[in-house]
């Protein structure tokens, strides 16, 4: 966003604080729009005839400095780009990379069924939501048009995530366009080879469009003709070199477009960027599958972080989904989200006087992993959540935050012994070291937990109920 | 705002102003950043319509393509990227002492020195490379089983095992970790301690660091007797902290001739605090190395990211209380049930495969974020991990510069890869 402190959009907004847009005062709405916050709309009254040209450039002035696109249809749709900071604490990154796996044109329609269904369905659950990834690239290995179409066909028909078309062949675009242009495709792509063709073919379509060249100039000169076109929704790929200096140049290039394009107003490249971990797996081989894998995970690490708004990756094994959607969370949570939750005592599912007691710190984090193991596998209990102001159980215990004390005030205040009658409270393993302290503290008896809230139901089944007289 | 060589007349503006009806702007002000050459009156204030407007004229915006014509040819333009430029600069610290330097080790390492963000080389050549320390501790602890099974033949012998960790696993430092120390562990003495020490210095010949067992009350006297059985090996001492008697270990380490680690956790203003408190105890700035804590991926990671890469822009930015080269525990990460566990306790999940393939991956993806964020050290674990992290550190460090195989891969050809190893 081209403007630099709520003041300033203040001053195309009417100032009139007529109260439309739920704030009191326009200045109000004016710092919410500045964190993005709020969307424009929200401002009835600009809307007006008279304030049309205003309007018009506080919406130029607000639009993020890098240009957001959306592929894909319906609710699987996912934007990229939006991006206005290079460093997620100065405000927020917004649209987080989307996670491409491949499929190929060659591959029988049983194994090409099978990928699709597994990339489609992925899910794993995350701090109280299921995570899970965001297209699908069809790649051309036959430069056949026919066998091209057919793919896509296939995929189409099987899957609701967007899709990316893959080749450098204009016919082969063409040919799957022609199947999935309805689904708003991303192609991939122009290049200084095919770039007449496939402007062609993009206009006509009306889809996003992926320009490839690693080298920059050319790369701005592609970006420039396209948009001089009239073609917009431009993703950026100037090329993934998998190791070696090639791979230091890589980064370095994203590093380069992306500053450029938020702090110096260079309006040629300010388009989301396309990074390919894949090509790790062109020095590894399939054969070297765990390797391929581990570099490509290692490859897309780097390009989450800085700066790539999509990327196109080949593993489907577990352990690179999990490690590669769980880094893109993390990259692009609002970190202005707070750190802890309310301390008190939580009652998971219906709860009895019988029902154990678990004791946990408010750092978000922990507090929503323990409350989804307890309550994934329906364990009716009680969680007692005590303010360790925002730390996790093993750097709080490490650091003090979790203490007897603290144990012994929240026992006390939250009224536990009301609610429960069997005087027995449940620690984190990681805990462990409080356990005796606690017992004379408090007149508890403490039980020690396991390390993991994940193993809470096995623990269930030897420590619950306690054996009396313990 | 880059000069432009372009000239304006104040007709050209005069008709901006007018196209861009400016009086509507008339209660905005921008001050500074807009420089522009108006009649050798520098530094007007303009609002930002006109700014446009003025970039769009001096050719900074693209210039339309004519409606309706073919484009015989790509629209010439080139990229420039304008060079950062900090006024802060990194400590650099050398860690280990050679027998000229009155130590025994066989080489020392250097880390720190940076005047820009982590491998942006074209702002600044990063003067070091980040270095992997591998851990040993001094008794059998439990351990994932990927991580295990390399340790399992020396997990009774700390010497045995910092030996296994340079012979085998390539390690350019050995941290031991003093763990059995802790008073609710086995609570051996500090004496114990420093034995364990000097077989660790004996066993190698790399820089090592010296662990505690986290315990604040112990630590201070064990890493006191630590440090004087390692004096003039300028050792890594891990760690002072705010919670205990820091000065205690503070002066051990000045005594000793040792390096120490100041410890916080995920809180800019305490690093700054326990630096401040540092400086007076007379600890030089080369003699420190900061932690600021480490969250495993999926559980903190994202605190951790940003906490480090806060202190590193602020530290460029000529904070001098930030400015030390950063130490991150990246084992850590196998704190992370994905590390280790065997399926997903949650039962919607799709299918989590072996936890062996998941545990190295969460200590590489983990190691290498706290990279990017401005780590220049890493203690880790799994020898796996350390080598992929220590790869894919020196190629963006530069490393392998003037190797240009990589280059050679036809990476466009991705879109047709069938499986086969690219060759050279």
């Amino acid at each position: 966003m081209k403007l630099r402190s709520p003041m300033e959009i203040w001053g195309y907004l009417p100032g009139t604080n007529c109260g439309e847009c739920g704030e009191k005062t326009c200045l109000a709405f004016a710092s919410l729009l500045k964190e993005r916050k709020r969307k424009l709309e929200l401002c009835t009254p600009l809307f007006e005839a008279r304030y049309a040209e205003k309007r018009k450039r506080l919406a130029e002035l607000l639009a993020p400095e890098i240009r957001e696109i959306e592929i894909g249809v319906g609710a699987r749709a996912k934007k990229i780009g939006g991006e206005d900071v290079l460093h997620r604490h100065e405000l927020t990154f917004f649209n987080r990379t989307a996670l491409a796996y491949d499929v190929w044109d060659t591959m029988d329609a049983e194994e090409l069924n099978e990928r699709v269904r597994r990339i489609t369905e992925w899910r794993k659950f995350y701090i109280g939501d299921f995570l899970t990834v965001d297209a699908i690239a069809i790649r051309s290995i036959s430069g056949d048009a026919g066998r091209f179409a057919e793919c896509v066909r296939a995929v189409a028909a099987q899957t609701d995530l967007p899709i990316v078309l893959c080749s450098f062949d204009a016919n082969v675009l063409e040919a799957g366009l022609k199947e999935a242009a309805d689904r708003n495709p991303l192609v991939y792509a122009a290049d200084k080879a095919n770039w007449k063709e496939v402007l062609g073919l993009v206009k006509r379509y009306k889809v996003p469009v992926t320009l490839f060249s690693p080298d920059l100039d050319t790369l701005s000169s592609l970006a420039l003709t396209f948009s001089s076109a009239g073609v917009t929704n431009l993703v950026l790929d100037p090329g993934t070199y998998p190791t070696g200096e090639g791979l230091a140049e890589s980064f370095s290039r994203f590093l380069r477009i992306r500053r450029a394009a938020i702090l110096e107003e260079k309006k040629v490249v300010t388009y989301p960027l396309m990074a390919v971990p894949l090509t790790a797996w062109m020095r590894y081989g399939a054969e070297n599958a765990l390797e391929a894998s581990y570099w490509e995970a290692a490859i897309a690490s780097v390009f989450i972080i800085k700066y790539a708004d999509i990327m196109i990756l080949h593993s489907i094994e577990p352990h690179s989904m999990i490690a590669e959607r769980t880094l893109v969370a993390n990259i692009y949570t609002d970190p202005r989200r707070p750190v802890s939750v309310e301390p008190g005592l939580r009652e998971i599912g219906a709860p009895t006087e019988h029902a154990p007691l678990f004791l946990t710190t408010n750092f978000a984090l922990t507090y929503y992993t323990v409350e989804s193991d307890i309550s994934s596998n329906k364990i009716d209990s009680y969680l007692l959540v005590v303010d360790t102001e925002g730390i996790g159980v093993e750097a709080a215990v490490a650091g003090g935050q979790l203490n007897v004390g603290l144990i012994k005030e929240a026992l006390e205040s939250y009224k536990v012994a009301e609610k429960v009658n069997h005087k027995t409270l449940v620690i984190p393993g990681l805990a462990a070291r409080l356990s005796g302290e606690t017992e004379d503290a408090t007149g508890w008896t403490v039980l020690v937990g396991p390390r993991d809230s994940g193993r809470i139901p096995d623990w269930m089944t030897t420590n619950w109920p306690p054996k009396s007289g313990s | 705002m880059r000069k432009e060589e372009k000239k304006l007349t104040l007709a050209d503006i005069a008709r901006f102003l007018e196209k861009y009806d400016v009086l509507e702007l008339e209660d905005v002000t921008i001050k500074g950043d807009v420089e522009l050459e108006l009649g050798g009156s520098p530094g007007v204030a303009l609002p930002p319509a006109l700014i446009q407007a003025l970039q769009s004229l001096m050719g900074v915006q693209r210039p339309q393509a004519p409606e309706g014509k073919e484009l015989g040819e790509l629209l010439p333009a080139r990229f420039e990227a304008a060079r950062a430029e900090w006024a802060g600069k990194i400590e650099e610290v050398t860690i280990g002492a050679t027998r000229a330097e009155g130590g025994t080790r066989e080489r020392t390492v250097t880390i720190g020195g940076e005047r820009s963000l982590p491998f942006y080389n074209f702002d600044f050549e990063m003067p070091h490379k980040p270095v992997i320390s591998l851990d040993c501790f001094d008794m059998p602890i439990s351990l994932a089983k990927a991580v295990r099974e390399h340790y399992e033949d020396v997990m009774e012998d700390p010497g045995e095992w910092a030996k296994k960790n340079v012979r085998e696993f390539g390690a350019e430092m050995v941290t031991i970790h003093l763990i059995s120390t802790d008073p609710t562990i086995k609570n051996t003495s500090a004496r114990d301690a420093a034995k364990t020490v000097e077989d660790v210095l004996q066993a190698v010949k790399v820089p090592i660091v010296i662990g505690g067992s986290g315990n604040p009350d112990k630590d201070p006297e064990v890493l006191e007797a630590a440090a004087e059985a390692a004096a003039g090996e300028r050792c890594l001492i891990a760690s002072a902290n705010l919670n205990m008697d820091y000065e205690r270990i503070a002066k051990a380490a000045l005594k000793h001739g040792h390096v120490i680690i100041s410890w916080t956790q995920l809180d800019i203003n305490a690093q700054k605090t326990l630096n401040r408190y540092l400086f007076k105890l007379g600890v030089p700035r080369e003699d420190i190395v900061i932690d600021p804590t480490t969250a495993a991926l999926g559980y903190g990671l994202d605190y951790a990211f940003t906490n480090i890469e806060r202190m590193r822009l602020a530290a460029l930015k000529g904070d001098k209380d930030l400015a030390f080269p950063i130490s991150c525990g990246i084992t850590n990460a196998w704190g992370a049930r994905e590390a280790w566990m065997k399926n997903s306790p949650i039962k919607e999940d799709s299918d989590w495969g072996p936890a062996r393939y998941r545990g190295p991956l969460y200590e590489i993806v983990t190691g290498l974020t706290l990279g990017l964020a401005g780590g220049d050290m890493f203690m880790m674990m799994h020898p796996q991990a350390a080598r992929t992290v220590k790869r894919v550190t020196q190629m963006l460090f530069g490393a392998e510069r003037g190797d240009d195989k990589a280059q050679k891969v036809e990476i466009a050809d991705w879109v047709t890869w069938a499986g086969e190893v690219v060759k050279k």
